[in-house]
């Protein structure tokens, strides 16, 4: 018989193991459901997580994919570190690639080297917008930002739809839902010659440096975490509650608006119905996989982007559907919540024996290196 | 010592149980006879509480038996217990606010409740019989903490009992309420009812109990006679030989007002909470003032609208020296110099799952600890290194998380946070609540000495021993208003058990509650 038994204290190492452990897990069950879709499962798991980086084009595509993630990620890693629940990364990022789009195609014959970063201002406060709107519901109303957030990605989503259906359609583009490309003013250099990787790249790193001065070493940070962990503390000494809601969700929403419009001004160029396939909830899972902490979130968004290619690649060389990308990012949640159970419990294999050491100890010291 | 004629009504033998980090039992023997008003002693965490979930079928003992009436029994479930005549009172109550008594009592009974209207009257027959009147009808929330223990109580008796067991009952109790509880007991017991007493306050298990058992980390250190003993000797078994247990401090009266509260009002959202009722209240650099009260009578109010969680439109209502502060907010008034120990020390005090350093800074930012919005992080380690030691904090180190604390070292360690800050006025709630009896009087101590410094200390507390022993004035808080606060050496234990009932007279004869 299996039995949940509670540790007394959270354990350190499971914590960082926990992602580990997910993630083998849920390349166990992809292989099992290879099996039995009659593919060849190991040839499939190098299809996904080996043949995307193979070459030094697929390491650059991977940086193309990650930095949206990244920037999303690492927002949502200090809301989740406040207790605020913002699940409308994705929305947020659609709306910075909007606001940004609607700038640049203004600014479409200008040339010089202040358009940029008007249009990624644009960008940056179009994502802050979006998550400046459940911050006041939630602030003033008291307003559940789970669902608030949820239902404005869908709301984004349709803005941007009859945008690029609508006001922002190329005239020229035989009427096609596409935006005019932008002018080469407007886009985001290119950081390697040859390849997409784009300067977008380089300000997600930035923020993934500054969110960690700002969490480990600045007041501001620890008054989220206090917040956070406990909001009776936070209140007795006087942290305000509403400023620090305020500022953890534009933070957020400023990245993941930087986020999209850095896409659409990086690898897109122009205005599309499809800037994001899903980054803005992938980021959810990374923020967590990564254990909100700036380093765990670079590797986790790495992975992330990973999959993003491997199911792309699994689509085109072994005929699996595409869906399979989603599959796995479902997996890896589900496998790191059920894991994360064992940072407060251990597992007794026969409970009636007390002499019966934790089974998971030998597993742990193998995984860890 | 014990009758020899039938067996014991209740014998543990040998009972262990082991918790993760925790050996909460450890080979406890206890006996007690039919009649018998057993005393079961021990300071918090001394495993009294484990003890007795044990015999009501709540916890499951690793090694050990229990024997019921002189056979070995297995107790299963609270159900089981109660079948066998084991009625238990707990510390927190379980009634519903919205239901009345005779509705509460008939869903702890289940199925044996039978008519609610014979049980109503049972209920009145039951209560009156034992002289402790409620009327069945009453829902919950009208009635005084008193009242229901008195619920509860009945609610147990209600059944055929056999044996009583009582966790703290007199820690909401004014001294009159206790007094009366006694009498019940003493009734109860000379019908053939065991009653097993658990308490820490050696006064009460001296005038009540016929024998004692003391529990220590787990173990049975000693078992007595408390009539015979005086109550140093059974302190001393409970907390061991090397930890002082009394002491006495001088009294002051001092006449430089520093915190000033002018009638002071307050409506509360809660619809079980407390108004504040016109509360005038001052205190003077350096000197203690003590508020008794039984909880839930406008202390939480009141401690709201002094720390600043509660801001009052009238900035004047609340003063430091003259300045007024009722609209500012918790941080401003730190900044002025107020120090602030909540009730709660895990959850307000402290934030459970950060290291002490990190809970140093909570409070101490306003103290050097920051340099243009960065944490200077040495310096915060420094400051918590400085509180452990001087407080003697029993800790792992500052990268301690708090929650691994014993209540009595958090306890220190706050409130050596609070006072190294040089607070100007310090308000202290509850402060050695749920505290060993060796971090009370370091508290105490360090409270003391801080009042010499010249500190404004405000102390609100249940405990009515500890306000007669730190505080320079004393008064109590009832129903959202504020008795008179006088000198301590003119006040008597039975006067502010008046006040605490709500008897704000100030004449010297016994009166009756006004209230």
């Amino acid at each position: 018989m299996i039995k949940l038994e509670p540790r007394g204290e959270r354990s350190a190492t499971m914590a960082y193991l926990s992602p580990v452990l997910a993630a083998l897990l849920t390349m166990l069950t992809g292989l099992l459901l290879f099996t039995l879709l009659n593919v060849d499962p190991v040839e499939a798991l190098i299809t996904i997580l080996y043949v995307p980086i193979s070459d030094t084009h697929g390491i650059a595509e991977l940086c193309v994919k990650t930095a949206p993630i990244l920037l999303c990620a690492i927002g949502l890693s200090v809301v989740f570190k406040a207790k605020i629940w913002n699940i409308g990364a994705e929305g947020q990022l659609l709306m910075g690639g909007l606001f940004g789009s609607y700038i640049a195609l203004q600014l479409i014959e200008a040339e010089g080297f202040w358009v940029l970063p008007i249009v990624l201002i644009a960008g940056i406060l179009g994502g802050m917008f979006w998550a400046g709107i459940a911050a006041i519901l939630k602030v003033r109303f008291h307003t559940n930002e789970i669902l608030t957030t949820i239902m404005m990605n869908y709301i984004a989503l349709n803005i941007l739809l009859w945008a690029v259906h609508g006001p922002l359609k190329d005239p020229e583009g035989f009427n096609f839902p596409e935006s005019a490309l932008f002018g080469d003013s407007a886009l985001l250099p290119v950081l390697i010659e040859g390849t997409r990787v784009h300067f977008g790249m380089a300000l997600a790193l930035l923020a993934v440096v500054a969110v960690w001065v700002l969490m480990s070493r600045s007041f501001y940070g620890f008054q989220i975490k206090v917040m956070g962990m406990d909001a009776g503390a936070a209140r007795l000494s006087g942290f305000k509650e509403k400023r620090l809601t305020y500022f953890a969700l534009l933070l957020s929403g400023g990245l993941a608006g930087l986020a999209g419009v850095g896409e659409v001004t990086g690898p897109i160029g122009q205005l599309i119905p499809q800037i994001s396939p899903g980054y803005g909830y992938a980021a959810i899972i990374v923020a967590f996989l990564g254990r909100l902490h700036p380093l765990g979130i670079l590797l986790a968004s790495l992975l992330m982007a990973l999959l993003y290619m491997g199911g792309e690649m699994a689509q085109i060389s072994l005929g699996l559907p595409l869906a399979l990308t989603g599959l796995f990012q479902g997996m890896l949640l589900f496998y790191l919540l059920a894991c994360d159970v064992l940072i407060s419990f251990r597992i007794r294999l026969n409970p009636r024996k007390v002499k019966t050491s934790a089974p998971l100890t030998p597993l742990a010291s193998e995984t860890r290196g | 010592m014990k009758q020899h004629s039938p067996p014991p009504r209740l014998s543990l033998r040998g009972i262990t149980k082991q918790y993760p980090g925790c050996l909460a039992n450890d080979d406890v023997h206890l006996d007690i006879a039919p009649a018998e008003i057993h005393a079961l002693l021990g300071e918090n965490g001394a495993g009294k509480s484990t003890l007795m979930k044990v015999i009501y079928g709540l916890v499951k003992p690793d090694r050990g038996e229990v024997l019921w009436d002189g056979l070995p029994i297995e107790v299963k479930d609270p159900a089981q217990a109660r079948k066998m005549g084991i009625g238990m009172v707990f510390q927190h109550f379980s009634l519903f606010e919205t239901l009345t008594v005779t509705e509460n009592i008939a869903l702890a009974l289940g199925d044996d409740a039978g008519a609610l209207d014979q049980l109503a009257e049972k209920i009145r027959t039951v209560s009156e019989k034992y002289g402790m009147t409620i009327n069945p009808e009453r829902e919950i929330h009208t009635l005084s903490v008193g009242e229901r223990q008195r619920v509860e109580i009945v609610r147990c008796l209600v059944q055929n009992i056999k044996l009583l067991i009582l966790d703290e009952p007199t820690s909401v109790l004014t001294p009159q309420e206790v007094d009366s509880l006694f009498i019940t007991l003493r009734q109860l017991a000379s019908e053939g009812c065991s009653i097993l007493f658990i308490s820490h306050k050696l006064n009460e298990v001296k005038a009540l109990c016929h024998n004692a058992t003391v529990l220590r980390a787990g173990r049975v250190s000693g078992e007595c006679v408390p009539a015979e003993e005086d109550t140093t000797s059974m302190a001393k078994l409970m907390v061991g030989d090397d930890t002082p247990v009394s002491t006495t401090y001088p009294k002051k009266l001092r006449s430089t007002p520093l915190l000033c509260i002018s009638d002071l009002n307050l409506h509360s959202d809660d619809p079980f909470g407390v108004h504040l009722k016109h509360i005038n209240l001052t205190v003077n650099a350096g000197e203690i003032v003590g508020i008794a009260g039984v909880a839930g009578n406008g202390q939480e109010e009141l401690l709201a609208s002094l720390s600043g969680e509660h801001l009052c439109p009238d900035g004047k209502t609340i003063t430091f020296a003259g300045d007024a502060v009722a609209d500012l907010p918790p941080d401003q008034r730190r900044r002025w110099g107020l120090g602030f120990v909540p009730e709660e020390r895990l959850g307000r005090g402290a934030v459970p799952e950060m290291s002490l350093t990190e809970n140093a800074l909570l409070t101490g930012f306003l103290s050097g600890l920051l340099s243009k919005g960065m944490v200077a992080w040495k310096k915060a380690e420094t400051f918590a290194d400085q509180i452990i030691d001087q407080y003697r904090v029993k800790a792992a180190g500052r990268h301690a998380q708090a929650d691994s604390l014993s209540g009595g070292n958090l306890q220190k360690f706050i409130i050596g946070r609070e006072i190294m800050q040089n607070p100007k006025i310090l308000i202290a709630a509850h402060p050695t609540w749920g505290v060993d009896i060796g971090a009370a009087t370091a508290i105490h101590k360090a409270l003391i000495s801080l009042r010499d410094k010249g500190t404004a200390i405000l102390v609100i507390s249940e405990d009515i021993d500890e306000l007669f022993l730190i505080s320079d004035r004393i008064g109590a808080i009832c129903n959202g208003a504020l008795s008179p606060v006088k000198p301590t050496p003119e006040s008597s234990i039975q006067e502010l058990g008046r006040m605490m009932a709500g008897d704000f007279s100030q004449s010297a004869h016994e009166g009756s509650a006004t209230l």
